[in-house]
Parts: C-alpha cells; structure tokens; sequence
C-alpha cells in the first residue's frame, strides 16, 4: 500500500510536537486495549496520534448503529468487527503502527495468554462483571504488568467527579467509580471521552515514566 | 485497627474477608479485592483473616464503556 507519508516523515512531525526523547519511548509503548467501545475506542485514538508504537486491540463485537453515539467508528463500520474497524481507522492516522488484533471474548482461561506481550493493560470493558473479572485475572497472572481500568461514567453528571486514582503499585481506577447507565442517564459521547482520556493519559504517562497519577 | 477502603475500624471478633465482604453485601462477582496492595484471589476470601494494621481495598465495578 502506498502511504502518503515516509514513517520518517511521521515520526519527526510526532517529535516536532512531543520532543524527541518522547517520542522515542512513546514509539516503544506495548499497550493492550481489552474492550473496543466508547473507552477502548477512544483511548486507542488518543495512543495512536500520539505515536504508540505496539497497540493490541481485543473486543469479539461488531460494530452496532447504537455504537456510534460515542463510539470512534462510523456508519461503514455498522455490523463489521470492532478490531476491524478500529485497526483500519487508527492505521489512517499512522499507517506504521504495529497493531495486533484479537477478537474474542477475554475469559479467565484465555487471559494469561492473550496478555503476556503486553506491558500496559487498559481495561475498557462495558459489564461491570467483565471489568471485574479482567482486573483479577490481570492482578492475579501479572501483578507486574500496569493495569488501568475504567468504572462509572455514564450520563452527564460533574467532569469533575471522574477522577484517577492508584489503587496499588501498578493498579489504576479511572472514572467517578459510581454511576451506571440507567434510563435517561445513559452512555454519551462527552462523559464517555472524560474516562476514556483520563485511562489514555495515564497509559501515557506511565509510558513516560511517570507513575504518580 | 485495620483500614477498609481509607477508614480505620476494628472487629471484636476474628473477621475473614468473605465474611465482610458478605455483610457489606458486596458482589463477589463486581470487586476486586487488594489486601496490603497486592490482589486478594477470590478463592481465599473465606480463609483469609483480616489483622491489625491490614489494609483492605474493595474496589467495585459498575457497568459502562
């Protein structure tokens, strides 16, 4: 495939931005992104203009019409897989991303060997059982890989409530930690975004050596 | 005294995990549980017993992504 650009040519308009030294950890990131909707999605564009080398997308989803209210896809995308979609979108931004896909489901069994490559784990799931379970199992086959999780950011309630916080060494919770989807306080695109850029920013950050939230 | 999700309280009898976290009525299935920072497998929360100066972190997931 011809791209527009040179990987040259990308990665110093990333350093122009970022700086060179950066950029060069940031290009060395290994971030999987478990869970393909209005979190993954949007991290995942956040990691992918910022030049994060090795994204790992996992979700077994297609992409829905209900999705798109908050979710980085488009109507082309309604009834294909999210790991699809959303690598042949984050690839139009930067074509020389490494991106690896898996679409499954992520159950215990299948967990200690879907993310043994990866240094950084977002969780993005959207069932609370999900989340919860991914979050043991991470914490249980690899307490030294940095998980980032997300919970509670439904309606639109106070930005100010979704907050960050270190759970433990390598432990982070993102979101207001409390609110649900309920009727008439569903999922939006401008909530969603807050929790999904607080995960992305802390991913970034700890790429950068940063470990404080 | 033991620390329970940032509160200092203290039990007159000997508590297990499992046993706070049922009269809590916390979901097994929506927490993850850190015991001193490190995760606290599901499978010992009955036999783990908490101690003075233990730290315990419940954390509780809600849906939505």
């Amino acid at each position: 495939m011809e791209h527009a650009f040179t990987e040259q040519e990308i990665t110093d308009a990333l350093a122009r931005r970022h700086g060179e030294e950066t950029q060069r950890l940031l290009s060395l990131g290994r971030v999987a992104i478990a869970g393909l909707g209005g979190l993954g999605s949007n991290i995942a564009f956040a990691l992918a203009r910022i030049g994060v080398g090795h994204l790992h997308l996992i979700d077994f989803d297609r992409v829905d019409l209900t999705n798109l209210n908050r979710q980085q896809y488009f109507m082309e995308h309604v009834g294909i897989y999210k790991t699809d979609a959303l690598r042949s979108e984050l690839l139009r931004i930067n074509p020389y991303l490494d991106i690896r896909t898996d679409c499954v489901r992520v159950t215990e069994e299948n967990l200690p060997g879907l993310f043994d490559q990866d240094d950084i784990i977002c969780e993005a799931f959207d069932r609370a059982e999900a989340k919860a379970m991914l979050v043991c199992g991470i914490r249980e086959h690899f307490p030294d890989k940095k998980l980032v999780s997300g919970s509670g950011m439904a309606g639109c309630g106070s930005s100010n409530q979704i907050h960050t916080r270190r759970i433990s060494r390598n432990f982070y919770l993102c979101g207001d930690e409390t609110t649900e989807p309920s009727p008439g306080h569903g999922l939006m695109a401008p909530r969603v975004a807050v929790c999904a850029a607080h995960e992305a920013n802390m991913v970034t950050r700890l790429i950068l050596g940063e470990e404080t939230v | 005294m033991i620390t329970i999700n940032g509160t200092s309280v203290s039990f007159d009898e000997p508590m297990t995990v499992g046993t706070y976290l049922d009269a809590h009525q916390y979901r097994r299935s929506l927490i993850a549980v850190e015991l001193n920072y490190e995760i606290l497998p599901k499978s010992r929360y009955d036999e783990t017993i908490l101690k003075d100066g233990d730290i315990l972190e419940v954390v509780s997931f809600v849906g939505g992504g």
